[in-house]
């Protein structure tokens, strides 16, 4: 059923102005049956240089996922870039099942106007036809964001191109010792920003609802601490530092609160903290372990991991506390769990014959699927469309990430060419 | 003071613990006859009759000497070979906040140096990398905690210690398996 195909995505190094080392995505497995699709270079007036290959960023999106086989330019038979342009029969004898033509038009101001139309080539339909504004700066982002729409358009499902990663990168190669940094890039690994930098451990990234925010724990002050930074500004604040442990925040969905792990109380356990009142409630009171806390998607429950059974399992618990009832009995250690955007399923680390592995509990078949072949496999996190995973593995002897398709079928891995990467989060739809 | 502290830090272990301890103190008396030395640990000697080296591979550690009365110990023993305050990590067993039996004299001589001095400790607490980083997070500060409980069961002023987990996320050495992941399940006493 699957074929196992390496494909190793363009790098366009030559858009490295910076100097930060940025992820790099190969495909690892894809599934059979892509639908082939044409993104025709998009038009610009001569002598006007682009810094971004508008159509490029848009194939090699579509490609990372799997569902889709942009057909290599070389193989094109025309390059037209609008309507009037297009003959469709071109596009039918070449099997294409859907056409992309674009053009970019600087404006006057500066920035650009980029016109694109998808066509479905057998039906002679066009399915989208638009003009996106774009900053001069913001010409990738619009890449995305085309992407977006293309997606929706053919999949029935938002796309996820125009969010963005968050995650930690260890250098240990630094002299001085190991150099820790948080960051965030988009979600083809590109436009890499450091968050924050340091030589104590960073962990447990949190994206705020509204995208525009990041929860993290920092041992920048020799103790573990939670703070929260607006991205945009770099501004941020220390919200927990209590005596003992501070960790693994999670936003409520309403962005109003941030559930904790504390162990002020003598012992790892749930708190929630207002972000409004600054007011501080005890969810959880059990002389086991308690922590990584995770909300439902409407807000009233927090799941977690307790060793209160004897080894690490999932539970769930009001979100104003009370009585915990377990949810996982398979398997001798689940933890890290996550729900999935539309509530019906639970995305864990679990351990198989000693492998820790990325799986995913159904919640109405109680069937649990497991989506990573494991070994020390662990963070994963939901795309927002619910159609992706992101987790943390390791390969060749250093930590890298993988992203794998809901059901199985397509697996990526990104790596960085220096040093380890961990802790992905990815971002919410909104940017 | 010690004797009827340790009915109190026996809340902390595991029932096989009682066993040990037994067996710990046999040592004990079979060391004091080989050494001659009624009240202090062998200092004479590097080699310290088994006194077990601060990175040993923690199961094949054995404790000499007996614990410490307060006043006994001094901060020279921090660099003594052979005292039990040159030991300064202790070892846990995957998943386990117990204190192990063949730790509870270095504990001891340590919350005895602790409350005859103004001495402060940071107990950092760690482990190995299996598992969710956060869950280990938890996990070291519970190690560190039981530490700290055990040490003021003993005598040790609490105000003098402060505790720290940093997980899986300062491993004393790299390496994967067993070998490493014991040596990476420990409690850091440090001063």
């Amino acid at each position: 059923m699957k074929r196992l195909i390496t494909l190793l995505l363009l790098v366009f190094t030559a858009w490295q102005g910076t100097a930060q080392a940025q992820l790099t995505i190969e495909i690892t497995g894809g599934a059979e049956g892509a639908e082939p699709i044409a993104v025709v270079p998009f038009g610009k007036p001569d002598g006007v240089p682009l810094a971004e290959d508008v159509a490029a960023i848009i194939a090699a999106n579509l490609a990372r996922t799997g569902r889709f086989k942009p057909m290599p330019r070389g193989d094109m038979v025309a390059t037209p870039s609008s309507v009037d342009q297009v003959d469709l029969n071109d596009w039918r004898r070449l099997a294409m099942d859907n056409l992309v033509v674009g053009q970019v038009r600087p404006r006057s101001g500066g920035g650009y106007d980029v016109d694109f139309v998808l066509f479905d080539v057998f039906r002679g339909e066009q399915l989208a036809n638009m003009t996106l504004a774009s900053a001069g700066a913001d010409l990738r982002f619009t890449a995305h964001r085309i992407s977006d729409i293309i997606y929706q358009r053919l999949t029935g499902s938002p796309g996820v191109f125009a969010t963005r990663i968050a995650y930690v990168t260890a250098d240990r190669a630094t002299a001085g010792g190991e150099r820790v940094a948080l960051r965030v890039s988009d979600s083809d690994g590109y436009n890499p920003q450091t968050i924050v930098a340091s030589r104590e451990p960073i962990l447990s990234p949190a994206w705020s609802p509204d995208g525009r925010r990041l929860a993290y724990v920092s041992f920048e002050n020799k103790q573990a601490a939670v703070y929260i930074q607006e991205l945009a500004s770099g501004r941020r604040e220390r919200v927990a530092a209590h005596k003992g442990l501070n960790g693994s925040p999670a936003w409520s969905p309403d962005g109003t609160r941030l559930a904790l792990t504390l162990s002020m109380g003598g012992n790892p356990d749930i708190y929630v903290l207002d972000l409004n009142t600054r007011a501080l409630t005890q969810i959880t009171d059990h002389f086991a372990i308690d922590t990584e806390p995770a909300w439902s998607p409407d807000g009233n429950h927090l799941l977690f991991t307790s060793g209160r059974g004897g080894n690490p399992q999932i539970y769930r618990v009001a979100a104003s506390g009370g009585a915990a009832e377990r949810v996982t009995f398979e398997n001798d250690y689940n933890a890290r769990a996550s729900y999935a955007p539309d509530g019906r399923s639970i995305l864990m680390v679990t351990r198989v014959n000693g492998r820790f592995r990325i799986g995913l509990l159904d919640l109405t078949t109680r069937s649990l699927r497991l989506l990573s072949d494991g070994g020390l496999d662990e963070t994963p996190s939901f795309a927002p469309n619910g159609s992706m995973i992101i987790y943390a593995t390791q390969y060749a002897g250093r930590g890298v990430l993988a992203a794998v398709s809901v059901d199985g079928s397509v697996s990526q891995r990104l790596s960085q060419d220096l040093g380890d990467v961990r802790e992905p989060a990815w971002s919410p739809l909104v940017r | 003071m010690v004797t009827s502290a340790s009915n109190n830090a026996l809340r902390f272990e595991d029932t096989h613990v009682r066993t040990t301890i037994g067996i710990v103190l046999a040592g004990l008396v079979a060391a004091l006859l080989l050494s001659g030395c009624p009240s202090k640990p062998v200092s004479e000697t590097g080699t310290g009759a088994g006194v077990e080296d601060r990175y040993a591979r923690p199961d094949g550690a054995t404790t000499t000497g007996l614990p410490g009365r307060p006043g006994v110990y001094t901060a020279a023993d921090l660099n003594d070979p052979s005292s039990p305050l040159f030991q300064r990590v202790i070892y846990f067993e995957y998943d386990s906040a117990d204190i192990q039996p063949q730790y509870v004299d270095i504990l001891r001589a340590h919350a005895s140096y602790l409350s005859s001095s103004r001495a402060s400790m940071t107990l950092e607490g760690h482990t190995d990398e299996r598992g969710t980083r956060e869950y280990n997070l938890a996990l070291g500060d519970q190690r560190a905690d039981t530490v700290r409980r055990f040490l003021v069961a003993e005598g040790a002023p609490d105000g003098q210690m402060r505790q720290l987990s940093y997980g899986e996320e300062r491993p004393a050495g790299a390496g994967q398996g067993e070998a490493a992941w014991a040596l990476n399940r420990r409690v850091e006493l440090v001063y």
